[in-house]
């Protein structure tokens, strides 16, 4: 069959599917190769880090920019926008931390966490392949083989990102445990509750509060991996439709158009899972430091 | 899904943000916003304030007009029961005025009428010696008839 060997000739030029989406998930790291190993400490993701840090920096600089600028006064576009913002974050630490020397920290914290994940998710929207086309010239130009030019532009689609955020907020929450109910008194929650203060269910008060900060933190980090993760899978999928182009024939411009539908919609979807995952992060944030000031 | 280092760098780094934006970030927005906050509330009590302020006001302008309205009307009947005393007392002069002129005419007149007769009293007198005289043909001696002329001027008053 013609469109066959056509597919076949195709294939021998550029990447199968499986290569295609094998490449796109794969992090640039330090050393250039595929990490193989589940857990190894010597490996950076250079690309999730240049990014988050990259879109980290950006929304710091618009929103000390709206810092610096901001008056008592009439308020201009920009600055009511950067407010509405902020009257968000703030309005929603109020409802959880009932503690206002905690919230002079923890809104602040709230408020980074939300912008800073907006960006990081909102990477999706760029074309699937712009930055990742970009660097491979770059890295075939400097001389290397342009086959291993990974890169990953949504840190929040590493797992490695998600987590070390939900982490920070269970650092962050331990401290406030501390801070609030004093060593001694965190301590005593922690064998006491929630089964009731007896010594003979410490042991499982202990367990379960333990398995309760490893749940949050895990379910936290995975939520938001997941979400975006899938997000970026699906917008990959969808790029293949166009990527099977085999010339003017039929099957292609049935292919070419239900990736225009499909990516057109998955990009108005992805919309709001962008700014719905942003928020619950920061909501949860909130929830799980509001709950360190709590008692049981 | 391979956890590496990169977690390790990502705590640090948002801690790092946090750190920046609640030194740099929230306090000057969120001290904008409270600070908006309270002019607005102090606009809306001066707003408040000054209505009352004007209620006030309209209240007493009201009074005061009120008051102005009371103490022209009072000076106006003062003024007419004064003008209408006055046209009574010239009224009541004039009258005076009339009734001694209309007396002292009547008395001149009784005077110049008694004056008149007795004028002509003396002068008929006169007349009737005259008229005796000629009468007589002769020279009646005055004196002698005194007594005669006087009970005749008596008899014609």
């Amino acid at each position: 069959m013609a469109s066959g060997t056509e597919l076949a000739t195709e294939v021998a030029h550029g990447p199968t599917p499986g290569e295609y989406i094998a490449h796109h998930l794969t992090f640039l790291n330090n050393t250039g190769e595929k990490q193989v190993e589940l857990i190894n400490w010597n490996l950076v993701n250079l690309d999730t880090v240049f990014y988050s840090v990259l879109l980290g920096v950006l929304a710091l600089f618009v929103l000390y920019r709206a810092a610096a600028k901001s008056t008592s006064g009439v308020p201009g576009r920009f600055q009511a926008a950067v407010e509405i913002l902020v009257e968000m974050v703030a309005d929603q630490a109020k409802g959880l931390i009932h503690s206002e020397e905690s919230r002079r920290t923890v809104a602040p914290l709230a408020l980074i966490v939300f912008v800073w994940i907006f960006l990081m998710n909102a990477m999706d929207f760029l074309p699937l392949d712009l930055l990742p086309r970009i660097w491979e010239g770059i890295y075939a130009s400097a001389g290397h083989d342009p086959h291993h030019a990974y890169m990953r532009v949504v840190p929040t689609a590493d797992i490695n990102a998600t987590m070390g955020m939900s982490i920070a907020v269970l650092l962050v929450c331990l401290y406030y445990n501390v801070k609030i109910k004093g060593a001694g008194g965190w301590a005593h929650e922690l064998i006491s509750a929630p089964f009731g203060d007896k010594l003979i269910l410490a042991p499982f008060n202990f367990a379960m509060n333990v398995i309760e900060f490893l749940a949050k933190t895990v379910s936290h980090g995975m939520r938001l991996f997941g979400n975006m993760f899938a997000g970026e899978l699906i917008f990959m999928l969808i790029a293949l439709m166009g990527a099977a182009w085999t010339g003017a024939n039929a099957p292609s411009f049935l292919l070419a158009f239900g990736h225009i539908v499909a990516g057109f919609a998955w990009a108005v979807f992805h919309i709001l899972v962008v700014a719905l995952q942003a928020f619950i992060f920061m909501m949860l944030t909130l929830v799980y430091i509001g709950q360190a000031h709590e008692g049981h | 899904m391979n956890l590496n280092a990169t977690l390790i760098i990502q705590i640090v780094v948002f801690l790092t943000f946090v750190w920046f934006t609640k030194s740099f970030v929230w306090p000057p927005i969120v001290k904008a916003l409270d600070e908006r906050a309270k002019k607005i509330a102090d606009g809306l009590a001066a707003a408040d304030k000054a209505k009352a302020d004007l209620a006030n006001a309209e209240k007493k302008s009201i009074e005061e007009l009120r008051a102005a309205r009371e103490s022209a009307a009072e000076l106006r009947s003062g003024a007419e029961k004064q003008a209408a005393k006055l046209v009574e007392d010239a009224r009541a002069e004039a009258n005076r005025i009339i009734a001694a002129a209309r007396e002292a005419a009547t008395t001149e007149a009784a005077a110049a009428a008694q004056k008149a007769k007795d004028a002509l009293r003396d002068q008929v007198a006169t007349l009737a010696v005259a008229g005796a005289e000629r009468i007589l043909r002769r020279e009646i001696n005055a004196q002698v008839h005194a007594d005669l002329l006087t009970n005749l001027k008596q008899e014609l008053s």
